[in-house]
């Protein structure tokens, strides 16, 4: 799925100013905590600024869904069950989870987001 | 040496800005160590004076129960020394604020000269990091006073701000617990 160049030039903007990072490691397939060494304060900072420059609302549960990862319905042995899964997919339309299904560990879920999945959950708000 | 970088409040609307007085003195031991020399306000304690004033704002809405602490500091530009003498404002202004944390914007000034402009974000600490409060309410409580935030506190609409009532609760039994471990100990001496 491609992303607008306009979107992923302020998302990249953002990032650069959230964490410091050189504009060069902010590609599309970067994910934010191993790549982009994002931790967990950092995310208010670029929620703050993606809605600052593109006028949306982000909710953190948008980006964490807390409940999926948590609740017994949902996560069993510390994997994320097929119901889970099914629940992230839908509320998580714009995430690749592709390579998260495969091995579905709770304690991978926080390096998941990539720059591109984050383009593409800004364009779901302003479309 | 006691840890406060502000001495007065000057303005509070609640969740929204707040500003503080800081009067730097030769007196002062950071101030005049820092660099043997050439006294000046170290800017990492501008930095600190700024948290105390936007921590002190973003914790107040919640009766100043919530667990603030300074997490990030994403901008600081000084732009000039502050020496010995100087009077310096810090402002700080919310700029958003969610269940984990808040973004303050803040601005430093002497004379109406901006020598200092920052950006902190400070996290809320939930339950794991205890149930209550980082500070006993009944000291919290008398730094408050000291730093006259109630003489200038008020909501949105303008209405005054007072000290919470769970705080002088823990103000009175602290005041009682004191009275009665005196009382024990004079009729000891007696």
């Amino acid at each position: 799925m491609q992303v607008s160049e306009d979107v992923f030039s302020k998302v990249q903007a953002a990032l650069i100013d959230a964490l410091g990072v050189d504009d060069d490691e902010v590609t599309p397939e970067a994910t934010m905590v191993g790549d982009l060494g994002a931790e967990s304060i950092d995310f208010l900072d670029i929620v703050f600024k993606l809605e600052k420059s593109f006028g949306i609302k982000v909710a953190t549960e948008d980006l964490f869904p807390k409940d999926i990862l948590t609740e017994s319905t949902y996560v069993q042995d510390g994997k994320v069950t097929a119901t889970g899964i099914a629940e992230l997919k839908k509320r998580m339309p714009w995430a690749d989870l592709s390579k998260f299904e495969k091995n579905p560990r709770v304690q991978d879920f926080g390096d998941l987001l990539t720059v591109s999945d984050l383009c593409r959950y800004v364009e779901s708000k302003i479309a | 040496m006691r840890w406060f970088w502000i001495d007065r409040f000057i303005e509070f609307v609640r969740d929204t800005r707040a500003t503080t007085i800081k009067n730097v003195s030769f007196g002062e031991e950071p101030i005049d160590d820092y660099l043997p020399g050439h006294p000046h306000y170290p800017h990492s304690l501008i930095i600190e004076g700024m948290a105390q004033t936007g921590g002190l704002l973003v914790s107040e809405v919640g009766g100043f129960q919530t667990k603030t602490v300074l997490a990030k500091v994403s901008k600081a530009v000084f732009h000039e020394l502050i020496v010995p003498g100087d009077q310096v404002l810090l402002t700080a202004v919310v700029q958003d604020k969610k269940p984990s944390g808040a973004i303050v914007e803040g601005r430093v000034t002497v004379n109406g000269q901006v020598r200092a402009e920052l950006e902190l974000s400070f996290a809320f600490l939930d339950d794991r990091f205890g149930p209550s409060g980082l500070f006993p309410p009944e000291d919290l409580l008398r730094t408050l006073r000291i730093l006259k935030l109630f003489d200038v506190a008020v909501d949105q609409n303008g209405n005054r701000i007072h000290a919470p009532e769970r705080m002088l609760e823990a103000e009175r039994q602290a005041a009682r617990k004191m009275v009665q471990s005196r009382a024990v100990a004079q009729s000891k001496l007696s």
